[in-house]
């Protein structure tokens, strides 16, 4: 153990080639395909656009939205903080109320453990609350190849495993479906489903209910994650819609949780900030229908076999890094895949991971690394985006998620020794960095011009690689034939700006406007609700 | 006031009118605008792209050029170039330079607006004598917009321009993809962001586009210019700088 | 030499993590509302509205019109067999001539699928969000008996109703299993579009009553 050794050591990435935290494509081709796909495109931003809207409404009509925000982001940090002496005490807690407690170092072990707990119970099949973390390390996969029979009890989770598809969203795992490919997919997979099922979303949900009804009322073992877990008391969290994690939780005898270390919190009084921040970011709802809290074992009510698995796989890797750590704050509330303009148009496939848009564009490279094998898909997340800043915004526990990115793309570079790039970079610099070359290299530009570059209307409508993506779809401008800094040196810029100067002594048109004040308003909702300092938001 | 220009190296090298006008424009409101001779780039490609290191002599040369006490305020016709400097600049002065780097870089990145936030903020102004008769729409940058919390100033400014005809961008703080390296290296999403983009500004009929930044009018406008729309770009700065005596001939300009 | 514990390892892991990346301790600031009051017409006001966005159905009544107001609600839905809880207020189900199931814990949880509907009492209800809390304690019954049968008819009193979130926290008890209710259950996974009713009670009527 390293800690005895006196010196820290570097925690360890999820295991290469282990789980669902890595995609077989980099970011640029697997989203070349997504982009192709027109039906794709229009249920996403169809979808998205709906949720924004919700999620705007509910989150502007509480007048203490940013204080709850801090309060999230802090307690979060704080969690992170105290890692060890939370996860003990939960544990102990837990215990104390007839739980057991299991410790995973990554998915693999996790797979093991909740294999071996299904396996005591004699039970082939386990019904399943909809699970990220479970998701991450491929449990599914896992108990098939052992013999056991999982069953997704979610609806939009029903709908990928139905149709041997993969997630592409944290909260609405079937976003990239829509109604008409739902009802082919139950019409051609749910056995002894009515023929003349339709579209009617009302009507899916019910031939889901009807086909579910039976596996919650006749199976022994439920495997669910946890959304939150009280160091303080023991209690751990589902938050849901359906009443499927009700049921998943309430009726088996036999109920497995596998929960991700970062997600304990110390107090039981936490809940009263995460459960109004996590619905209202998430489905745009005051209040999702159901949640639900348990403590260990209740005699008489609910699972009187319970097992608590927390799981590392990479988040003590995340949470060696003063920056990267913060996203283990996150809450999978998805608000920051729902206002990403990438993932709207490359959707959650694209990133290859069970974590898309952009936290698991941050998430996935510090929990999976990025540099695990040549080529590594995962060292193209931190690109696929355009750092608008949108995620930042809607985050409900404040991840500065462009910064985040930044930096791991510094990591990246760091990492990746002398790429063509980096040369390029390196010489951009050296021509920037002083001020007589630079100078020489805006002369040279100009002079391009004045040769023929970008023909008679000034503009380049084609550039070599790797400018040639851009130049596919947009002109750019030939330089002009004069820099600022040459004209403001010519006798025509000087003459200008005298007669400016001459203007502004004479009509003194820059004091200060009657009545104006700085203002606070903004255009958007990001802007409208937060600091509003010369500083930013740092 | 005593007010730097930094004209930034997109602006100085590709895009000279919109500094042209800034500097106009400042004078023209009775203050000094001084122009650090030594200036090149703030280095806001090398750190978005994953480069801290290369960038340092950069961000120490900003810092030498508008450090000066009788500077007393930067200003840049640029929402991201701001942006750079006031955010990222003390991560780069942090991890690879040196103490007084680090001082120089807290004493510029105070003193540093984007131009919206100088006009309104710092000198109090909205009304900037401007005219501009045409059919108007504004982009909001996603950096002047989110990181640097710009709000409406800039639609102020815009809206007492005389003989204006400003109209609302559908959806328009949405990005317009262009991201600096993103719009290369991920060229096929960002055109997708594009398209959406340009087919909002259609919807507003206007016969400019405005932003406050070089870049972002840059992508919009290579994508406007493809198709060959009708609505051309220009920065906020031609407008503001536009005045009855001297307007802004539109059509002349336009590709 | 021992081959360190998973348990030992993770442990050991977060140590070295927080080592090489230290972190100053952070404070939490808790400006967010709380300890709100609002009158008892607000807050009936403020609930009942929240559950009608919800889909759910909502009879405001005084104490002594309970037995009747259920009565009803149980001839609408047409459930003639329903489950009560243990220590359910008997006079409740005076007016209800079906047949009447005291739960216990020997039934099986899926033989309560047989049931028309269940009535139960309520332990908190927060406003703000349209959020009853049930606590599992005297009249609450199992999680699994408001869970399993199709129609949910719940009591509230308006003294148990407060105004947000906060508030309703405080007032439970950790250690009891906790379910929150916010309208019949429902989905968004088609199209992000909200359909009321999937696995859960597709109805749920809410029973408020104004003077207890």
């Amino acid at each position: 153990m390293s800690t005895f050794l006196g010196m820290p050591a570097a925690p360890p990435r999820s295991p290469y080639g282990t789980g669902n935290l890595r995609g077989d494509r980099k970011f640029p081709a697997a989203a070349h395909d997504e982009l192709g796909n027109d039906q794709l495109r229009r249920n996403l931003g169809r979808a998205t656009r709906t949720i924004r809207a919700k999620r705007i409404d509910v989150t502007g009509e509480l007048p203490d939205w940013e204080e709850l925000r801090d309060a999230g982001s802090a307690i979060k940090t704080d969690t992170m903080n105290r890692l060890p002496e939370l996860l003990e005490q939960l544990e102990a807690r837990v215990t104390e109320r007839g739980g057991t407690v299991h410790w995973a170092r990554d998915g693999v072990e996790a797979n093991e453990i909740v294999t071996r707990l299904v396996r005591e119970t004699g039970s082939s099949d386990v019904i399943k609350v909809k699970s990220m973390a479970t998701q991450e390390i491929g449990l599914n996969e896992h108990l098939e190849a052992e013999g056991i029979t999982p069953y997704e009890t979610d609806l939009a989770e029903l709908i990928v495993q139905l149709a041997h598809d993969k997630p592409s969203h944290i909260l609405v795992p079937a976003i990239h479906r829509n109604r008409d490919e739902i009802r082919e997919i139950f019409l051609k997979e749910i056995p002894g489903v009515d023929p003349a099922l339709d579209n009617v979303p009302a009507h899916l949900a019910a031939a889901a209910r009807a086909y579910l009804r039976e596996k919650f009322m006749t199976t022994k073992v439920a495997v669910s994650g946890a959304n939150f877990g009280i160091a303080e008391t023991g209690t751990l969290s589902v938050v849901e819609s359906e009443g499927n994690g009700r049921m998943c939780l309430t009726l088996p005898d036999t109920l497995i949780t596998v929960m991700g270390i970062e997600k304990v919190l110390p107090r039981y009084q936490d809940l009263e900030v995460f459960f109004q921040l996590l619905p209202r970011s998430s489905t745009g709802e005051r209040m999702n229908p159901y949640t639900s809290l348990w403590t260990g074992v209740t005699p008489g009510d609910g699972p009187q076999d319970f097992h608590l698995v927390l799981l590392d796989n990479g988040r003590t890797a995340a949470l060696a890094d003063t920056v990267g750590r913060e996203a283990l704050n996150c809450i999978r509330c998805s608000a920051c895949l729902n206002v990403c303009p990438v993932y709207e148009r490359a959707g959650g496939h694209a990133y290859g991971s069970t974590y898309p848009g952009p936290i698991g564009a941050v998430l996935t490279p510090q929990l999976a690394g990025m540099h695990a094998a040549k080529d590594d898909p995962n060292s193209s997340l931190p690109y696929a985006s355009s750092l608008c800043g949108a995620c930042f915004d809607a985050c409900p526990v404040k991840i500065d998620i462009p910064s985040l990115l930044v930096e791991l793309r510094h990591q990246n570079t760091e990492q990746s020794g002398t790429t063509a790039e980096k040369l390029a970079m390196k010489a951009a610099a050296g021509v920037m960095k002083s001020p007589r070359i630079y100078t020489a290299a805006q002369k040279a530009a100009s002079f391009s011009r004045s040769v023929g570059v970008g023909g008679r209307d000034r503009t380049i409508s084609h550039l070599p690689a790797p400018f040639d993506g851009w130049s596919d779809s947009r002109d750019t401008a030939a330089p002009p034939k004069q820099s600022f800094r040459s004209w403001l040196a010519s006798a025509e810029g000087a003459e200008t700006m005298r007669a400016a100067a001459e203007e502004g002594a004479a009509h003194p048109a820059g004091s200060p406007d009657e009545g104006a004040a700085p203002t606070t308003e903004g255009p958007d909702e990001g802007a409208g609700r937060t600091d509003e300092s010369p500083e930013g938001d740092q | 006031m005593r007010i730097g220009l930094f004209a930034t190296c997109l602006g100085d090298t590709l895009f000279p009118e919109a500094v042209k006008s800034t500097a106009v424009l400042l004078a023209r409101l009775g203050h000094e605008v001084v122009f650090p001779p030594d200036q090149t780039c703030c280095g806001q490609m090398h750190v978005n792209t994953g480069y801290q290191r290369e960038p340092v002599p950069l961000v120490r040369n900003f810092a030498t050029q508008f450090g000066d006490a009788s500077i007393d305020a930067v200003v840049m016709p640029s929402g991201s170039c701001a942006g750079s400097v006031r955010h990222q600049h003390e991560i780069v002065a942090e991890r690879y330079g040196d103490a007084a780097l680090r001082a120089g870089v807290a004493t510029v990145k105070a003193k540093t607006y984007e131009l919206s936030e100088l006009l309104v903020d710092v000198l109090g102004v909205t009304q900037v004598g401007a005219y501009f008769p045409h059919r108007v729409t504004y982009h909001p940058t996603c950096h002047s917009l989110r990181m640097l919390r710009v709000g409406d100033k800039p639609l102020k400014l815009l809206r007492a321009v005389e003989d204006i005809d400003l109209v609302e961008l559908p959806e328009a703080d949405s990005c317009c993809g262009f991201g600096g390296t993103f719009a290369v290296k991920n060229a096929e999403t960002s055109t997708a962001m594009l398209q959406d983009k340009m087919r909002n500004i259609a919807d507003t009929k206007a016969d400019v586009c405005s932003a406050g930044d070089s870049s972002c009018l840059m992508h919009i406008g290579g994508g406007l210019s493809r198709i060959k729309s009708g609505t051309r770009t220009l920065h906020l700065a031609q407008i503001l700088g536009s005045t009855r005596t001297a307007p802004y001939a539109l059509m002349e300009a336009a590709r | 030499m021992t081959t360190p514990t998973a348990r030992d390892t993770v442990l050991g892991r977060i140590r070295d993590a927080l080592a090489l990346a230290p972190t100053p301790a952070a404070e939490v600031p808790r400006s967010y509302r709380t300890g709100r009051t609002l009158p008892d017409g607000e807050r009936l006001a403020l609930l009942t509205d929240r559950l009608v966005d919800y889909k759910a159905e909502v009879h405001p009544c005084t104490g002594d019109r309970t037995a009747e107001v259920i009565a009803g609600i149980l001839r609408e839905h047409d459930a003639r067999r329903i489950g009560v809880p243990d220590g359910l207020d008997e006079e409740w189900l005076s007016a209800f001539d079906g047949e009447v199931q005291r739960d216990s814990a020997d039934i099986p949880a899926p033989s309560l699928d047989a049931l028309d509907g269940v009535v139960t009492a309520s332990a908190v209800s927060c406003a703000e969000t349209g959020t009853i809390f049930l606590d599992g304690s005297s009249g609450q019954g199992r999680r699994a008996l408001s869970l399993v049968p199709d129609l949910h008819v719940c009591v509230v009193d308006l003294s148990s109703v407060v105004a947000g979130v906060p508030e309703a926290i405080a007032r439970l008890v950790p250690e009891r299993p906790t379910t929150l209710i916010s309208g019949p259950s429902a989905t968004s996974d088609i199209e992000l579009e909200r359909v009321e009713g999937v696995h859960g009670p597709r109805n749920l009527a809410v029973v408020i009553r104004t003077d207890a």
